[in-house]
């Protein structure tokens, strides 16, 4: 075998005499020339074995030392600490509480007192601790790559600061994301007050710039508009994101959800919900009747809907329509005052003034607000200066625009032009590649900051951790460019608050950061009236292209800033059950009109020339001749976990067209293998979903118990737990909830394909009905904990058990592995670790949940229904000699959810809320004819189908 | 047909027995066939030294396919040793002479089959190092086996069954090592076949506790074959799943298991019997009555393949009659087709009497058989595992290349062990052979 020549650096691989000279010295000999040879080797021994003899004449007297193990101060070792703070994500603040161990954050919680949480939380609100664990995040200034000291850069903006002082800062562009941090805001608005000449742009790839044209059409001022679902008897939905990624998703999830179980828990009335869109969402899989359209038949058919309504001129029911329009028409306006439209922020601004003025019409219960975010010019007036090299100093403060910046932009040749540009990140990504200067960022849960709500609520971000990487916050970023005398962040946003608060500013701080929320910020009411010659404004109705592309966020990735998360990238998507892959979605008769084999790869090239070469995916529920591309994918500069997952489909993005464009498309003869969590797509005819019309909701089903054998008593507690399927949306909340907390491995995409994602909790995603019309159901589906658990009986050394509360208990420790357990669960919720799947995550040890286990390689797992919460409530109880009480305990997916769909509790108590809920004529168990009496039961989904639209 | 041809007597049966173990001659297809089986026992080491290293995700297995080749391998393999503890115990339980000049052959097969199929169960673990803790051992803790799993009886059975496999082999063996003692020439073959014999000395005493001693291990065997087969069987029918939740199971892996172990069985004979000229001992008529053995198993596990495939159309369970639907046209129903042409279907021409004498047309039949049960029992395991009750947790199942490793590997196992026997054991039992001599011709 030859010998391999490593080298130490390019010098000495290039043979260069200086350093190999000055590397001969770097190991001096430390014996001199020769080093020793035998005779003086066994001399040393000799005397060193002479010498160790001596050791036992010592007669010292021995001494007792202590070591250092002092706890951290306030920490007590098992007992979590909760601290709040808030994450800004796309601008808007969501409230999180974040769980503590020993000092260091190991779970992230929604906020309760938070508008836009509510308590919940979604999967890329939880993933962010992932991110703030992330070993590949940045940790060094690169400039070209090479890392430098930050000094340098501070040295080379000293000298900026002294130009700009001259100039008015001739020249200093700032480039954000969306802001709502009033913080910043100020910040920036002070440092364009210093430089006159400087410019402030922002560039969110999740652009809501067609939601604000659609208030500035409809009322001549960009309000912003919230949906009271609470409210709303009758909704009409057009490829809302309401319920899944709007800004206050979380707030509207929940108020959805209450109505949407009316019958179950008898409070309120169901509400009635149609969706109108051309790729399924999740508000249209709850609908009760959801209808796919073309986007140019969405436009025409809601024009169709606001005439009707009084809201258009007539001539707009002109032509064709659907037959169900009438219906949909009849039971908006018997509802007015109930009932609602809300479009999805990727809908154009057309279509948003369409639905501002059928909400005027319907007297809608709307609310109308001033906007949260602070406006600034756009990236497209940047990428032209910068082109014409009039930019001489660009900071991007987050964000990563080499990558996601509309394509017709040419943004990275335009940054080739700058002479120094600067991005804020926290990884070394695709922007850090081409800009001069990269500083890594922050975390938010190293950072201080600010952020608003949906509703303009204020919530102040405060760190969680002393900072795991040197890195910088954008507010000190600003403050470097100003000159100011503090660079310190949190400085920052006191001193901003303290300028607007009256009053003793110390106390009144405190308390904002113990509840992680402002109050009484939320944004004023806006009065809104609709412009008088808004139909006329109106631009004429496009004519519809052969193929149009829809350029869609994913559902988790979103514009891929989170894209090196494992979490996310392993969490399925709440339809296509995909994970770490994108695809193209494409409707079964196009498909099949364009002879498409399942995951064929196909070309799309776009109306501006870019083209994209991704795997189709036949998808249900999509518009003909309308394919669905998700964002967030294709990362070519990031860590080893999001680096070319999947293909980057915004180079299809046109600064005018971010959403949409027509295309073409062509089968490549090639194939790709699409990596899912799901294999069957409906219920083969059996009813895992139960589905029964509201107006049969009555109905008790009986179940009839065989038994020969007595039950086993459970004296104390008795865990079960509900979900109701009425209320879940499919969004995934609980399984990112249940994987941040169980120390769930992520096990990447080749081991998924082979069948062996460890979530514990699964959403199954099944369609019904007909391909192009399907009806969609999501089931939530943890370990049922079984009263007679199949797994228990074939366990041959008794590894898995139920313990004195009745609960199926895994003993990892006792585990063999021999997996009839999993063969014989009918509900197939047992994971194995055919590999040692933990070991191998990149994670730091750090960050594990250090009250879960975690599993080696070789056992089997899976849902404990959160024992170790269980136990510490058990704990806390016996502590004060009283019984746990309702509600004390909360499962991680429980806590998560938005939409409060799961309930856990005790159903010895027959006043919990889980034996309310299980009381319910509604309720049922999953495949009861086994007679494996589970604990986890279901509330059958309920539809409130009107009567006046045919079925199907 | 008789038991043996004419023109035997005490001493050419010493000397034909012994000769072939103590004067093999040059041998070029053992050494052949030993290099090529020993090269898949290096595959089966590699494969089993990978598992251990990188642990059970190298082979196919996968949720909701829990189980699969280190299984089906199993029943496969204790099916086969099924044979030789059959033709070895249950026949001398009946007195048919005709099973004195292939036992030791069949028996060998059945100790190489059992070892085998022994370590299977261990690979499959996830933990292998913790195997031992299916073993009641009284601990600080108290913490004993969980004894209503099918697996644990599964584990005590097949630990019995290796261990009486042994056992009965050496008893047999006893008398025929002290006859290539008495006749060996080297210092070291005295020696070892010496020590191996344990000092056997062939006295009225010794042959009549042999006697005693061996027949009660027949006794006991005959039994264990049945019951080991039945609790293997267990292992599937005391799941709940569609395709396991069967009560004909027990009988069925019997059946099953005894066909394999016939048709091994008379795979082996066949050659060695051509290749060590032991047409003399060996007759038409021992393998005629194999052949007709192996056809009745055949019958029988097509009773059972039968029962198997209407029951469910029978009956009102909806997941049987998916599975069972499955079995015949899903992702593995090749599997099925293959084990109902190789098993069933394939045996029938050995209805015709002629046809059995055409050896190569029984050792391919034979060959068909042996192959097809390794495609009964992975259909079995998959076939129910991989669409059970929840459609949502459907999946699929293919094997790796360490799964096929393993399983040539573990074929290569057992033929190694079998070619070291041909070579240092004699292949057939000499004792037993002049009990059958009639007084008159003994001393020829």
């Amino acid at each position: 075998m030859s010998r391999r020549f490593w080298w130490r650096s390019f010098a000495e691989r290039a043979d260069d005499p200086d350093y190999l000279a000055a590397i001969a010295h770097e190991f001096p000999e430390p014996h001199g020339e020769g080093g020793v040879d035998r005779r003086r080797f066994l001399q040393l021994v000799a005397a060193s074995a002479a010498l160790a003899g001596l050791d036992g004449c010592s007669s010292l007297p021995p001494e007792h030392i202590v070591p250092r193990v002092e706890p951290l101060a306030g920490e007590e070792a098992g007992v979590p600490r909760y601290v709040a703070t808030a994450l800004v994500q796309e601008g808007y603040a969501t409230g999180a509480i974040l769980q503590h161990r020993m000092g260091r954050p190991v779970k992230l919680e929604g906020n309760p007192d938070h508008p836009a949480s509510l308590g919940a939380a979604d999967a890329t609100l939880q993933a962010a601790i992932l991110d703030l664990y992330d070993p590949e995040r940045s940790a060094a200034v690169l400039n070209s790559g090479r890392v430098v000291d930050w000094n340098k850069l501070t040295l080379l903006l000293a000298g900026k600061r002294t130009d700009w002082a001259k100039t008015g800062g001739a020249g200093l562009r700032i480039l954000t994301g969306r802001m709502t941090s009033p913080t910043l805001a100020a910040q920036l608005a002070a440092l364009l007050k210093q430089y006159p000449g400087a410019a402030w742009h922002q560039w969110e790839p999740m652009s809501r710039d067609a939601v604000a044209g659609g208030a500035n059409l409809a009322f001549g001022k960009p309000v912003e508009a919230l949906p009271q679902f609470d409210k709303a008897d009758i909704v009409l939905a057009i490829e809302s994101d309401a319920i899944s990624s709007a800004p206050g998703h979380l707030a509207y999830a929940r108020a959805f959800a209450e109505r949407r179980r009316a019958a179950e828990t008898g409070q309120g009335k169901m509400s009635r919900v149609y969706a109108i869109e051309a790729t399924p969402t999740l508000i249209g899989a709850s609908a009760d009747h959801r209808f796919a359209l073309k986007p140019a038949e969405i436009e025409t058919t809601l024009r169709a809907i606001a005439a009707a309504v009084g809201a258009g001129p007539n001539e707009w029911q002109d032509g064709d329509r659907p037959h169900w329009v009438d219906a949909v028409v009849a039971d908006l306006s018997t509802h007015k005052g109930v009932a609602l439209v809300h479009a999805g922020a990727e809908q154009s601004s057309t279509i948003h003034s369409l639905a501002h003025a059928i909400n005027a019409a319907l007297s809608a219960p709307v609310r109308y607000i001033e906007p949260v975010a602070v406006g600034a010019a756009d990236i497209k007036s940047l990428a032209a200066e910068m082109h014409a090299g009039k930019v001489d100093t660009l900071l991007i403060l987050g964000g990563n625009p080499a990558y996601d910046a509309p394509a017709d932009l040419g943004f990275v040749e335009a940054l080739k032009r700058v002479k120094l540009s600067i991005q804020l990140a926290t990884h070394a990504d695709e922007t850090a590649a081409v800009a001069a200067y990269h500083v890594p960022a922050l975390h938010p849960f190293e950072d201080w900051g600010d952020g608003r709500a949906f509703d303009g609520t204020a919530a102040i971000v405060q760190p969680q951790i002393r900072p795991l990487v040197p890195g910088h916050s954008a507010a000190e970023m600003i403050a470097l460019l100003a000159g100011a005398q503090t660079l310190d962040p949190r400085k920052q946003v006191i001193d901003h608050w303290r300028q607007t608060t009256p009053g003793d500013f110390d106390t009144v701080w405190a308390g904002w950061l113990r509840r992680g929320v402002i109050p009484n910020t939320a944004a004023g009411a806006a009065s809104v009236s609709l412009r008088g010659d808004f139909a006329a404004s109106l631009p004429k109705p496009a004519a519809a292209p052969g193929l149009t592309v829809l350029i869609r966020p994913d559902p988790f990735l979103r514009d891929g800033a989170q894209a090196n998360n494992g979490w996310l990238q392993e969490l399925p998507r709440p339809l296509t059950r995909l994970v770490w892959d994108n695809a193209a979605l494409i409707a079964p008769a196009t498909a099949k009109r364009l002879e498409l084999g399942p995951e064929d790869v196909v070309e799309i090239a776009s109306a501006g020339g870019a083209k994209v070469r991704v795997p189709a995916l036949v998808a249900p529920g999509q518009a003909e001749d309308c394919v669905t591309l998700s964002l967030g994918f294709g990362r070519t500069a990031i860590g080893a976990v999001g680096r070319d997952v999947g293909v980057d489909v915004g180079r299809l993005r046109r600064a005018g067209a971010l959403w949409q464009t027509g295309a073409t498309l062509h089968p490549t003869g090639e194939h790709a293998t699409l990596a899912t969590t799901q294999h069957q797509q409906n219920m083969a005819g059996r009813d895992m979903v139960r589905t029964r019309p509201l107006t049969a909701a009555e109905d008790k089903h009986e179940t009839v118990e065989a038994s020969l054998y007595p039950r086993h008593p459970y004296d104390g507690n008795a865990w079960g737990m509900t979900i109701s399927l009425s209320s879940c949306i499919g969004c995934g909340a609980c399984t990112a909830a249940c994987q941040a907390e169980n120390n769930i491995p992520v096990v990447g995409r080749e081991e998924v394909m082979r069948e062996r994602a460890m979530h514990w909790i699964r959403v199954d995603r099944y369609w019904g009905g007909t391909p192009d019309a399907p009806e969609i159901a999501f089931q939530p589906v943890p370990c049922m904990h079984c009263e007679d658990a199949p797994c228990e009986v074939v366990c041959p050394v008794g590894a898995t058990t139920h313990d004195s509360d009745g609960l199926n208990v895994m003993v990892y420790n006792r585990c063999v592995g021999t997996r009839f357990c999993s063969n014989n669960c009918p509900y197939k919720v047992r994971r194995f670790n055919f590999y040692g799947y933990s070991g191998n995550d990149p994670r730091p040890a750090m960050s594990w949940n250090p009250d879960v286990t975690v599993r080696g390689r070789g056992v089997m797992e899976k849902c404990t229904y959160c024992i170790q919460r269980i136990r510490e409530a058990k704990i806390a109880a016996d502590r004060d000699d009283r019984p746990i009480r309702d509600g004390e305990i909360v499962t991680a997916c429980q806590q998560a959810c938005p939409t409060q769909a799961i309930v856990f509790g005790d159903i010895n108590d027959p006043k919990s809320a889980v034996s309310t809920r299980k009381a319910t004529p509604l309720d049922y168990a999953l495949l009861e004819e086994l007679n494996t009496r589970p604990r986890t039961t279901y509330a059958a989904r309920v539809t409130n189908r009107n009567p006046a639209i045919a079925e199907g | 047909m008789s038991v043996m041809e004419p023109g035997q007597n005490l001493t050419t049966i010493s000397a034909n027995i012994s000769e072939e173990t103590l004067n093999p001659g040059r041998r070029l297809w053992w050494w052949g066939g030993f290099l090529v089986a020993v090269a898949f026992t290096a595959l089966f080491v590699l494969a089993i030294e990978y598992l251990f290293i990188a642990g059970i995700g190298i082979w196919g297995v996968d949720i909701p396919v829990a189980w699969g080749f280190a299984i089906a391998n199993y029943v496969w393999w204790i099916g086969i040793a099924s044979g030789g503890t059959i033709i070895s115990a249950l026949f001398y339980l009946t007195q048919s002479e005709w099973r004195s000049a292939v036992n030791r052959i069949a028996e060998s097969m059945t100790l190489f089959a059992a070892a085998a199929a022994g370590v299977m169960p261990i690979l499959h673990l996830g933990r292998p190092s913790f195997f031992y803790w299916l073993f009641p051992i009284p601990n600080t803790m108290g913490l004993w086996p969980q004894f209503r799993s099918p697996l644990l009886w599964d584990f005590f059975a097949i630990l019995t069954y290796v261990v009486s496999s042994v056992l009965f082999w050496y008893l047999g063996l006893l008398p025929d090592l002290a006859l290539v003692r008495d006749r060996a020439t080297t210092y070291r073959r005295q020696l070892f076949y010496g020590i191996a014999a344990l000092g056997w000395t062939g006295s009225h005493t010794q042959w009549r506790l042999h006697k005693t001693a061996y027949g009660l291990l027949a006794a006991l065997m005959a039994p264990l074959v049945v019951s080991v087969h039945s609790i293997v069987g267990l292992d599937f029918s005391g799941g709940l799943l569609p395709g396991w939740h069967s009560t004909q199971f027990s009988p069925f892996f019997v059946f099953g298991a005894v066909l394999s172990g016939f048709a091994t069985v008379l795979l082996l004979v066949i050659p060695v019997r051509r290749l060590y000229r032991l047409e003399t001992y060996i007759t038409a008529h021992h393998l005629n009555l194999l052949v007709i053995f192996m056809l009745l198993c055949s019958l029988l596990l097509a009773y059972s393949y039968l029962i198997d495939a209407l029951l469910p159309f029978y009956g009102n369970d909806e997941y049987e009659r998916a599975v069972a639907i499955h079995r015949f046209t899903g992702e593995w129903a090749w599997s099925f087709w293959a084990a109902v042409g190789l098993n069933v279907v394939i045996p029938q021409l050995l209805w015709f009497p002629r046809l059995r004498l055409r050896l190569w047309l029984v050792c391919l039949v034979s060959f068909g058989v042996f192959v097809g049960m390794w495609c009964e029992r992975i259909m079995l395991v998959t076939s129910s595992l991989y669409e059970d009750f929840m459609p949502s947790a459907w999946g699929h199942f293919t094997g790796t290349v360490w799964d096929w490793s393993t399983l040539l590997g573990s074929v290569g196992f057992a033929a190694a062990g079998f070619f070291l026997f041909l070579r240092y054991v004699p292949v057939a039992s000499a004792y037993e052979l002049k009990e059958l001599l009639p007084p008159a011709e003994r001393h020829g």
